[in-house]
Formats: structure tokens, C-alpha cells, sequence
């Protein structure tokens, strides 16, 4: 392990600042950071609080790529800042909130549309058939928790939100997170809900707004691939269309 | 100042306080709660969590052999009531979250699968992979967003419970997007807001569990409990502290020093045992305690790894294999080769130990009920006591679960038992709590700055109250922490703006990481024995004739805390010797 991971450099931080009580718009701020060659780009940013300005607002907690606190952009991309190395950004690094969401000051977005979106597809278990605590556990074999646990692993950072174009287009797009989720609960063989989740999601609102660019896909920390979750429940929706229209006797 | 009227109002919204929240919408759907938290739900700190939860459940494990591993792994400062309706309740939590939706992992035919875990003599540790604890807390967010009457207020901080007629009836609050202060006034309050690991340099805990919730009870004079005793986890990654759970030694990984010897066999933990094959309940599935002053005493006798980072042992999984490492351990996988550029399918991941829990906090009964009425608390921030002197892994998953139920279901019989409160009373509180912060914010900005106060707490904390004690190094710590408190006073701001404002939040909580970490060091300065996690040189004994005992910190101002004791619930269990030794019959 000898290399120069543990060399310090100046690295340029452009760092945007918005705070509603006393700017008129935001502006980008230029900060020289003396870093760590393996920090991550949350570890620059914790360096500049502690020591250079302490009014810089942004979200933070597990630095661990698990809570989802720190999503942002970094030099035009969405990421989670705990996992943005800078080994990996050798000049200037830009670092702003997340796109399409609105700024509530600096590096912090607001989030009600997302906390909302979430609510509305119920992502939680709608038993097929219910069970008592003295039933026991469901029997689920690891066939079957395979087929949901991918879109399980979402940690709503939001990062597909600020990927997706569709969303920053049209805000009333319920979104590649929320519609993952929806999918988990629908895939779960223990789960009775589809019904319910598709007149959320199965309309023009939800995955018929999806134009399939894969975005979300791309910039997921944690694989999840919201976009092929977007793709199952369109081709599902699709024929649920087709077994009521045509034949409405088949029992869906 | 506008006032929220709630029937129970719980604070923290992680495991426990959810747990909590849906345990009183399903008891009632008419009452009113108020869930508050400094952060969104998920974002609690609950979702670090990796190995998994433990809970009776095969045909060859028995609630006596739970009971005697969390007393024995206690080093029997476990309240012995507490821990038999802890395992008791276990199995039940653990299938409501599966029925619930939690990706359980399972066995071939279907039923939940459980693993290793340290200090444990059966395999009773449910998982869902390394995301154990993620996947339980947003199993239970999700599950907490069906009920119409759990109304939650996100990125509010507490600041002061309203304490009028002997008992609690609310708090106030900051809301972080306005800056505004709230007046929630309740029938009972819980709390459920974690531990206070961020006192230490070097630890596994997120920035945000800074004791906001012991210290709010602390304060209002109720006592925090065995704060002495704060876990070390053996295998941290030595740069960022990163955790990396037990389940690496459970699914098979082993220790090693310098010259390759498998060393935890020169601490009353051996012989050892064949590489891939552990054994439960010793080796590396020792306990915690245990297994993290092993390495201390590695790195004394200068047999430990050099590296950037300090000294370190190895963690070696590569017989593990790429499969089940990715199958079992993804997770720890990804963290290796984002922190440190190392594949532990390939190489052997160099790990020191590292602050994780505290064992102590709130003093609660078996109802979750805290010394103050109307105050209830469960999770970290609570001591109830299951952990005694060293918590087992994969028993504090489940703690949030079993006492945050009881937690909200104990605070919804005081609410409904109570006439209303005083409320002029409780306004004229709310507007002091109010006046307080406004000094704060008036104060002009002076050379105490909260970064260098912060650093000054952590380095003592490191250098007084680490895996090994001394009266000297105690001693020495409170009073730098006696001195800081007091430094703390003059802390200014200099950012006076409302909206967002971190300034004051990162304030707010190095004031209360300070009185957490005062109640540590003397209530570690005053037990002069070495019991669990904490170690003395110079009282190197177990002492059951004075301190089989809990420590009690009663909140004292400026002064540090007046300590008393308390008696340890022994219930079948009398204090006997730890053995780890995989020799013993």
C-alpha cells in the first residue's frame, strides 16, 4: 500500500451558494482545499465547514453510500459525495444541489415532491393472503426474494430524479425511484397489492412518461436500475390492457 | 410560537421511534402522533447497520441459551428481567418485520435463513445480506406511510422538553427549513434518538448521532445509565472508521497479526479453529470486547501491522470466495474497494477497532419508562438494560424493535391516564427554551469556534476513555471536558440566518455531545474495576462485591454529574466467569 493516497493537494472546489434571506440568485463560490489524495469529495467539503465557512450548508450523515444524505452534483453529475473519489476529479471540482429539485439553501434541495411520490405508490406489503404472528414467517424461496430484492436496495438519495430528463421536464412524473419501489412490493410473492400500485403508476403520470433513456440507470449508487423496473411494469400494464379489453373472461 | 397539541410526540425517527410510531397507530387509530426528526426517516442512522438481528427461531436454539449469552456476553451488568422479555419478544418482532416485507434472507425451503454471530453459542442472527439494518429501517418507514394518523414533522431538532407538574408534556423544537421554533405539546413523550459515537474520533456512527436525545433527558433530570461502557467494534476500516460487520468473522473471516498467526488464540479465546469453519462462540466469534483488546494488547507487544492509518491487524476473507462474498457480503465488498482500493476477495483488508455503541444511556424500566414520567425511551439513546457491560451483535437490531413498541405502547396508557396539562405553564417553558436559543443567536462571534471545541472533546475522549483506562487518563479527560464545557458557553455563531441554518444545528449538538461525554468519563473515572468493554490498568479485576452495579449520572449544570448506583436485576443468572475458550465442554 505504498502510493500517494495519503499526499495532501490543493484541490479548486466551485461550490454553489444560495441563501434565501440575503442573495438575490444563486452564485458559484471558488474554495482552495487542502485535501487528502483518498478523501472523497464529502470529506473536502466536511474540511471546508470545519475550517473555512462554517455557514456552508449541505446533508450528510453515514459517509458509508447507505443513507442517502448527500446527493448532489459533482461537476454536472449526480452523485452521492461519500462516494465521489477525488482521485477520480484531478482539475476543478463543481459541486451544486441536485438538479430539479428546488434549492432550499446551497448544497440543500427540497424534497417534499419525492417524500410525496413515495407515499402515493404505498410501497408496503398489501398481504395476498394475511398471516398471524403465530403463522409464522411467509415461506419465500431465495428464488423469489431474488426477483425483488435488486429493486429493494433503493436508498432514495435521489439521484435518478436529478438524472432524468422526463422529470425535469414534466415534474408530475411520479419518477424512476418511487415506480422501483412500487415494482419491489409488486414482484414480492408475498404481496397482494398490484392492483392498488398500478392506478398510481400504470398511467401517464407514472411509467407511460418514461421515454426510456436509461438515465436513472446510469447514475444509481447502488444498481437498483430503475429504468428495467419501468420497463417490466409498462410491458405488464400493457398486458393487463390487453387481458381486459380482448379478454376480459381470463382472470388477471 | 405555534403549537402542535399531539397525544404521544416521539423523537427520532429511526428503528426504535418508528417502531414506536406504527406500534401506536395500529393500538389506536383516532390518537394523534407526532414523529420528529432531525433528519428524514431514512436517513437515520439504523440503516449502517450490516450483520442482522437475533431472535429464537430454529428447532435447535432456546430462549434459555439467548438469555445466557446476552448476560454472560454482558459480563452481568444485564438487567436479567430486561433481557427475558427482550428474547421473549424477539422472535415475535423479527417475523412482523418479514410479514411487513423485510428481504429476509432465506433457506432453501423457504423459511428465514440465520447466521454466526459473535458471542453467540447457535446460529440466531436473521439477515438480509450486509444491509440488515437499511433494510429494516425502510421496511419500517414504508410500512409507517399506510397510517393516516402518524404525522411526521422531518429535519426538526429538538431543543427542550417541557417538564411542568413532575411530568414531561413536550418540547420544543427548531424547524431547520424556517429556522422557526415549534411548541409540540403531548401527553407522553418518547425518545428514540440514538447514540453518541461522534464524541470519539475515530468511529463507525454517522454525523448525526451526536446524543441529541440522551441529553435531552439528561438535562430535564433524568439519569443517563452505565455511560462508561462504549463499545469498540473490532474490525473498522483504519482510515474512515467505516464499519465492517461481524458477519465477515461470522461467514468465516479471520484475524491475523504481522507474522500471519491467528493471534485471538493468546487471549482465552483459543485453540484455534480450522480456517472456513468457525465456531460459534469463540475464536473470532468471540465478543466484541474481548476480541478489540486482543488487538490492543497485539499492538503493545509491537505485533500488529504498520500502516498509513496506524496500527492495524488483518482481516483475511479470501478463502471466503468471490460467490459467497457477493452473496453474503456485497456490501463490505464495495466499502473495501472504495475506501481503501482493496478487493477482500483478493487481498486481506487491514482493520483496527473502533467506536461503534454505547451500551449506557436514558434510564428506562422494562416499560421503557424513564425516572421522569410522561418520559419514555428506547434504542441507543435508552438503557434499559439488555446490553450490561458489552452488547452482542445482532441483539440491538432487535432492542429497537422490542422496546420501541413498548416504548410507544407504555407512553399511550400515561396519556390516556393523565388530566391536561397547564398550559400557560408549558408556553411560559416554550418561551424560555426560545430566549436561550435567541442568546445563542445575539451572542458575538469569540474565539471559541464549535470545530476546535469539537476536535479538543474528541482527542480527550481518544486519549482518557479508549478500550484501555487508567484513574490518570480519566481523570485527565474530565477535566478537559469539565474545562470545555465551560469553553462551550462562549461558542458563537457566524451564521445568523434562519433557513438551513448547520451553524446552529452543529452547536446545538456539540453541546450535547458534551454532556454525554462528561457523563462517560467520570462515570468510567468512578467504577474502579474492569467489567465488558470497560478496562482498566490499574483496576484490572471484575468486582462484583462493589460494582455489580449500575452507574447512575444525575445532569448537575456546569458541575459534572453526581454519580450514584443501582442494583443489577438478577433474576436466574448469578455473575460467573466469561469463557470463550472453544476447549470448554
Amino acid at each position: 500500500m505504498s502510493d500517494n493516497r495519503m499526499e495532501v493537494r490543493q484541490v479548486e472546489l466551485e461550490v454553489l451558494r444560495y441563501n434565501p434571506e440575503t442573495d438575490q440568485e444563486p452564485k458559484l463560490q471558488k474554495f482552495t482545499v487542502p485535501c487528502v489524495n483518498e478523501w472523497c469529495v464529502l470529506d473536502a467539503l466536511n474540511y471546508l465547514k470545519d475550517n473555512l465557512d462554517p455557514t456552508l450548508a449541505y446533508r450528510w450523515s453515514c459517509h458509508m453510500q447507505v443513507c442517502g444524505s448527500c446527493g448532489m452534483m459533482i461537476n454536472g453529475e449526480p452523485k452521492l459525495a461519500c462516494k465521489a473519489m477525488l482521485r477520480d476529479y484531478p482539475g476543478t471540482i463543481r459541486i451544486e444541489p441536485l438538479a430539479h429539485f428546488p434549492v432550499e439553501r446551497d448544497l440543500v434541495t427540497v424534497a417534499d415532491d419525492f417524500m410525496a411520490k413515495l407515499k402515493r405508490v404505498k410501497p408496503y406489503l398489501i398481504p395476498g393472503q394475511p398471516r398471524t404472528l403465530e403463522d409464522g414467517e411467509y415461506k419465500q424461496s431465495p428464488e423469489q426474494l431474488k426477483r425483488y430484492r435488486q429493486y429493494a436496495m433503493c436508498i432514495n438519495c435521489m439521484l435518478c430524479y436529478a438524472a432524468c430528463p422526463e422529470y425535469g421536464l414534466q415534474p408530475k412524473f411520479i419518477g424512476p425511484a418511487a415506480i422501483a419501489l412500487a415494482h419491489r412490493y409488486n414482484q414480492d410473492s408475498r404481496d397482494g397489492g398490484r392492483d392498488e400500485r398500478q392506478e398510481e403508476i400504470a398511467t401517464n403520470e407514472g411509467v407511460w412518461e418514461c421515454t426510456f433513456v436509461g438515465a436513472c440507470s446510469e447514475v444509481c449508487p447502488k444498481h437498483v436500475d430503475p429504468a428495467a423496473a419501468l420497463q417490466q411494469v409498462k410491458v405488464a400494464s400493457t398486458v393487463d390492457w390487453y387481458l381486459e379489453h380482448f379478454m376480459s373472461w381470463v382472470k388477471k | 410560537m405555534e403549537t402542535i397539541q399531539t397525544d404521544v410526540a416521539i423523537i427520532g425517527a429511526g428503528g426504535a421511534g418508528l417502531r414506536a410510531a406504527i406500534a401506536l397507530a395500529q393500538a389506536d387509530p383516532k390518537i394523534r402522533i407526532a414523529l420528529i426528526s432531525k433528519v428524514y426517516p431514512m436517513r437515520s442512522h439504523t440503516c449502517a447497520a450490516e450483520g442482522g438481528a437475533a431472535g429464537v427461531i430454529k428447532d435447535d436454539d432456546s430462549f434459555e441459551q439467548h438469555f445466557h449469552d446476552t448476560v454472560g456476553g454482558g459480563d452481568w451488568l444485564s438487567d436479567q428481567d430486561a433481557v427475558e422479555y427482550f428474547i421473549h419478544e424477539a422472535p415475535k418482532e423479527l417475523i412482523q418485520l418479514e410479514h411487513w416485507g423485510c428481504p429476509w434472507n432465506r433457506e432453501a425451503d423457504g423459511s428465514v435463513a440465520v447466521r454466526p454471530f459473535g458471542g453467540m453459542k447457535i446460529k440466531r442472527t436473521w439477515f438480509a445480506a450486509d444491509k440488515s439494518g437499511f433494510h429494516i429501517l425502510h421496511t419500517l418507514f414504508q410500512t409507517s406511510l399506510q397510517f393516516q394518523n402518524i404525522q411526521r414533522f422531518d429535519e426538526y431538532y429538538a431543543t427542550d422538553l417541557l417538564v411542568d407538574d413532575g411530568r414531561c408534556q413536550g418540547f420544543t423544537a427548531i424547524e431547520m427549513r424556517s429556522g422557526q421554533m415549534r411548541c409540540f405539546k403531548a401527553g407522553a413523550v418518547v425518545i428514540a434518538g440514538g447514540g453518541a459515537g461522534r464524541m470519539f474520533p475515530f468511529n463507525t456512527n454517522g454525523a448525526i448521532k451526536t446524543g441529541d436525545g440522551m441529553a435531552l433527558a439528561y438535562r430535564a433530570g433524568a439519569p443517563l445509565k452505565d455511560m462508561e461502557f462504549v463499545q469498540y467494534h473490532p474490525t473498522g476500516l483504519p482510515n474512515t472508521g467505516t464499519l465492517l460487520t461481524e458477519a465477515c468473522r461470522g461467514e468465516g473471516g479471520v484475524l491475523l497479526n504481522k507474522d500471519n498467526y491467528r493471534f485471538l488464540q493468546d487471549y482465552g479465546m483459543g485453540p484455534e479453529t480450522p480456517i472456513g469453519k468457525p465456531e460459534l462462540k469463540t475464536m473470532e466469534l468471540g465478543p466484541r470486547d474481548r476480541v478489540s483488546q486482543s488487538i490492543w494488547h497485539e499492538i503493545q507487544r509491537g505485533r500488529s501491522v504498520k500502516t498509513a492509518w496506524g496500527d492495524c491487524v488483518w482481516l483475511d476473507m479470501r478463502h471466503l470466495g468471490e460467490k459467497k462474498i457477493d452473496e453474503r457480503l456485497p456490501f463490505v465488498r464495495d466499502i473495501c474497494i472504495s475506501y481503501l482500493g482493496i478487493d477482500p476477495v483478493k487481498e486481506m483488508v487491514p482493520i483496527r477497532p473502533v467506536v461503534h455503541y454505547m451500551m449506557g444511556g436514558i434510564h428506562t424500566d422494562t416499560k421503557a419508562a424513564t425516572s421522569l414520567p410522561g418520559l419514555f425511551a428506547a434504542g441507543e439513546c435508552a438503557c434499559v438494560s439488555i446490553n450490561g457491560a458489552n452488547r452482542l451483535g445482532s441483539n440491538s437490531l432487535v432492542e429497537i424493535l422490542v422496546f420501541g413498541k413498548r416504548a410507544g405502547l407504555s407512553a399511550l396508557d400515561h396519556a390516556r391516564s393523565q388530566k391536561p396539562g397547564n398550559d400557560a405553564a408549558l408556553t411560559t417553558l416554550a418561551d424560555a427554551a426560545q430566549a436561550k436559543l435567541r442568546a445563542l443567536f445575539m451572542r458575538n462571534v469569540g474565539k471559541e469556534s464549535i470545530s476546535g471545541l469539537r476536535k479538543e472533546m474528541m482527542d480527550t475522549m481518544e486519549e482518557g476513555c479508549g478500550i484501555y483506562r487508567t484513574q490518570e487518563s480519566m481523570a485527565k479527560t474530565c477535566d478537559k471536558i469539565s474545562e470545555l464545557r465551560r469553553r462551550y458557553q462562549n461558542v458563537a455563531l457566524h451564521d445568523k440566518t434562519n433557513v438551513y441554518n448547520t451553524d446552529l444545528l452543529s452547536a446545538l449538538e456539540l453541546g450535547s455531545m458534551l454532556d454525554c461525554a462528561e457523563a462517560v468519563a467520570v462515570g468510567g473515572r468512578e467504577r474502579k474495576e474492569s467489567r465488558g468493554a470497560h478496562q482498566r490498568l490499574d483496576f484490572t479485576a471484575r468486582d462484583d462485591s462493589k460494582y455489580l452495579k449500575h452507574s447512575m449520572a444525575y445532569y448537575n449544570g456546569l458541575e459534572p454529574p453526581r454519580i450514584d448506583y443501582r442494583d443489577v436485576v438478577i433474576t436466574s443468572s448469578p455473575p460467573g466467569v466469561r469463557d470463550y475458550s472453544g476447549a470448554k465442554k
